[in-house]
């Protein structure tokens, strides 16, 4: 090995090994790709920092000089590429080297049986809902204008058949989300919006096609068509919401173990897909890989990151006989590990069914707009009701009149404005938290978040950054300094990755036999003779006499013979998590830490904050059980967390929220996830849930005005369909245009907001008071 | 009257036509990247639309 050559002991070494590196990451790409046809595979990659036209261009223009490519759609909305490609013309591996070299890191996503990130079937099927609804409610409209202002008898009727003609079937098609919903709701026994919006539409096509066919006064088809054009508005812009978010959020998912490399024969490693790991095989896990399932070590040594399963921050040593839990991640060095589970019964399967017990207790909540539907649709139901019965009696037996008022009565109460009074405010509500980075997985999100008065945090990568800094770094001369940042550079450890980070932007002196020892640090050789960067007493081994008293916890570095130098490293609090806890407690919220932390790192993070009530050492199963326990009470948690340990409690919790650095299952199991640095999201999220309910409500009183200055004249037969027209327009244009008012938010100024809130300026930075406060409420 | 029956299948064999455009372009994926095709127009060298 010639000197100055980049070697890590975990890179490939010979043309050997490396074809086999190569083999395994096209067996990876593989699993993810679905099928075409013969040798055709399609996979999609997530891009996330495809931004402009010109990156659009250079994956495009790139991917297609490509032999092996027949296609490439890059989708901008979502950050994916789509590729078709042909694996008899070259390795579809290759294709993520080859963007990474443009500039842009990809993943892989791992498609299913026919679905492909591009498509969205759902979407496109409310898009045509939507384009036949429009189409039937312009043309009828027309028609109707016609007859309102005047046609005579015979041209009337003539143009209720052709809307007849066209609303039957429109209906028919478009009508379908609603009345498999009423359907559904109805079947469960249960009231929903849907079931009134369906009543209203098939009844007043059913008695439009009977007037039209008998005497043909008047009809309704307009209101029956131009009721579902509104209302599936609604529901796309709902829809897009849920699916941007979820976009949003599938970005963040890391090339994370979705199966593992299997080294049973040591000469033909292969990779293996998750599902087909079984007890005892011998898998190989490399730097910067998670574990797929619990595993013993059987060979090598390295540091592990064992923050999303614990909540310790500080990496452990691990060596031949350890056993460790899936999810853990893998720093420093290559281990073989056997497995002592599969998939179904690892650590990682035992956390995911615990939420899933969880999360059933969340999918009771019922929102805001089915509550009201619980409430109204009886009432109109027994109004129209009454006004048949009225009217029987009041006409004597007049069948026909009777139950022609009692239907009006049920189209001017259809709750047009209603469907749309909370999808409009949610999809606003959604666009400005995505504004600031925060990603809102679904509308009930919102209305749980602005009932919550309890605020659970973990401390550990949700109030800390989760990455160690250099908190103090020692002096040092050029030259060292050189030799740490080519060091610190070479390595994938968080304190390397710090230290690297302290001196960003420092010319790296030229060393050579880079090397990195597992659980020690890297060494290398320089001009001077050897140096290392780790543990202290690994570094106080080449160092000049430096007689090391106690064990020192940060990081050394030392020339051959020179001084020991220290780094010390911290967990550092996010920059704002003092600020939004201070403004947290202000609001009247009850503030706790939860950890799997020592008692010792969790009191001195709660004192510095001001938080006067935290558990230390909690596991998965305490947590889930504190948060039950507390909403039990009565209690509405918000849950804050990232971990593997935090998801359950974060699937149990009223609420929940997750920075984007989360693990996936916390991820997955939270309803908001943040994508910026600052912990001032869990404030701004919730002002906006409780913007959104301020304005959830102000639209159901002005569609209820609107109601109750048009039933008397329904009940008394005064409708016409003009009227039910004329009214169900404006009524969902005013629903709009004050839900359009969400857009008038602004975000708080952090520290005037810390301050307004606490009253005086001094405040701010006084938590103690906060708690006594809160303690003297308590 | 006899205006009618020229005048509304003309309307709505136009609105049908416009139906029927809307259907194919969503078929063709021209609504599943909304963002995208506002950027791609800036892009001049691209000049083909692979499917």
């Amino acid at each position: 090995m010639s000197c100055c050559q980049t070697l890590q002991s975990t890179e490939p070494q010979d043309s050997g090994q490396q074809s086999t590196a190569q083999r395994l990451d096209e067996e990876r790409v593989r699993a993810a790709s679905r099928l075409v046809e013969g040798q055709l595979y399609q996979t999609d990659f997530t891009v996330p920092d495809m931004h402009c036209a010109a990156c659009i261009g250079t994956i495009e223009r790139g991917l297609n000089s490509m032999d092996q490519v027949v296609s490439v759609r890059a989708n901008l909305t979502t950050r994916t590429v789509a590729v078709v490609w042909d694996a008899e013309r070259g390795p579809g591996s290759a294709i993520i080297n080859f963007l990474a070299r443009l500039g842009f890191d990809a993943n892989l996503q791992f498609l299913g049986e026919n679905d492909s990130a591009a498509t969205d079937d759902k979407g496109r099927l409310l898009l045509r809902s939507l384009a036949v609804a429009g189409f039937a409610a312009a043309n009828i409209m027309l028609l109707s204008v016609s007859v309102w202002s005047g046609a005579d008898l015979e041209t009337a009727k003539l143009f209720h058949l052709i809307s007849g003609l066209i609303a039957v079937p429109a209906v028919v098609y478009a009508g379908q989300p609603f009345f498999t919903s009423a359907l559904k709701a109805l079947s469960a026994r249960r009231l929903n919006m849907d079931v009134p919006i369906s009543l209203a539409v098939l009844l007043a096509l059913a008695m439009s096609v009977f007037e039209s066919f008998t005497n043909g006064a008047e009809a309704y088809f307009d209101a029956a068509v131009t009721l579902l054009f509104f209302l599936l508005i609604g529901r796309y812009l709902d829809h897009l919401m849920r699916q941007k978010a979820r976009g949003a959020v599938d970005q963040l998912a890391q090339l994370t173990a979705k199966g593992g490399v299997c080294v049973d024969d040591p000469k033909s490693p292969t990779f293996v897909a998750l599902e087909d790991i079984s007890e005892g095989m011998r898998l190989r896990v490399h730097p910067g890989e998670r574990l797929p399932v619990d595993g013993r070590i059987v060979q090598g040594q390295t540091d592990v990151d064992r923050s999303l399963v614990t909540g310790e921050a500080a990496s452990v040593v691990c060596r031949e006989g350890d056993l460790l839990e899936a999810g853990v991640l893998n720093q420093t060095g290559s281990i073989d590990i056997i497995a002592t589970s599969d998939c179904r019964n690892s650590f990682l399967a035992e956390v995911t069914k615990m939420m899933d017990a969880a999360e059933r207790g969340r999918g009771l909540y019922v929102g805001i707009a089915d509550r009201m539907a619980r409430l109204y649709a009886p009432a109109v139901h027994l109004l129209a009701l009454a006004t048949f019965i009225g009217w029987m009696i009041y006409s004597g037996g007049d069948w026909h009149s009777s139950i022609y008022t009692s239907i009006a009565v049920l189209i001017i109460t259809c709750p047009c404005a209603l469907g749309l009074a909370v999808p409009v405010v949610h999809v606003i509500g959604a666009h400005q938290l995505m504004r600031r980075g925060i990603m809102i997985r679904d509308g009930s999100a919102f209305e749980r978040l602005a009932e919550v008065d309890h605020v659970v945090f973990d401390k550990t990568g949700t109030l800390t950054s989760g990455q160690p800094a250099v908190v103090q770094a020692p002096h040092l001369d050029m030259e060292a300094i050189g030799c740490v940042v080519a060091l610190s550079n070479r390595s994938s450890h968080p304190a390397a990755k710090a230290i690297a980070q302290a001196f960003d932007g420092g010319e790296g002196a030229t060393l050579c036999d880079i090397k990195e020892v597992p659980g020690m640090g890297i060494q290398a050789h320089s001009k001077v003779g050897m140096v290392r960067l780790g543990r202290p007493n690994w570094v106080a081994e080449i160092a000049g006499a430096t007689p090391l008293s106690m064990d020192h916890s940060g990081v050394a570095f030392a020339q051959q013979d020179g001084a020991l130098a220290f780094f010390e490293l911290e967990d550092r609090l996010r920059p704002d998590a003092a600020g939004t806890i201070a403004a947290l407690q202000q609001a009247g919220l009850k503030v706790e830490i939860l950890s799997g932390d020592h008692a010792k790192t969790v009191a001195a993070v709660a004192g510095e904050l001001g938080v006067a009530s935290f558990r230390d050492r909690m596991t998965p199963a305490d947590k889930i059980q504190y948060i039950e326990k507390q909403q039990s009470k009565g209690g509405r948690v918000l849950m804050v967390g990232d971990g593997i340990n935090d998801a359950p409690a974060l699937a149990a919790a009223h609420a929940s929220m997750a920075p984007a650095s989360a693990s996936d299952v916390g991820r997955l199991a939270s309803d908001i996830v943040f994508t910026r640095p600052h912990l001032k999201a869990v404030l701004i999220a919730r002002e906006l849930a409780l913007r959104t309910g301020r304005h959830i409500r102000q639209n159901f009183a002005l569609a209820l005005l609107y109601n109750c200055l048009a039933i008397p004249l329904a009940v008394t037969g005064q409708i016409t369909p003009l009227l039910a027209a004329i009214a169900m327009s404006t009524s969902s244009i005013v629903v709009i245009a004050n839900s359009m008012r969400l857009n008038l938010y602004r975000e708080p100024q952090f520290e005037q907001n810390a301050e307004s809130v606490a009253g005086t300026a001094e405040d701010a930075d006084a938590p103690d008071r906060h708690t006594k406060e809160l303690e003297a409420a308590a | 009257m006899s205006h009618l029956l020229v005048l509304i299948p003309i309307a709505l064999g136009l609105g049908a036509l416009g139906l029927a455009a809307f259907f194919w372009s969503l078929r063709a994926g021209q609504y599943d990247d909304l963002e995208g095709a506002s950027v791609r127009i800036l892009d001049g060298e691209s000049e083909e639309t692979p499917s």
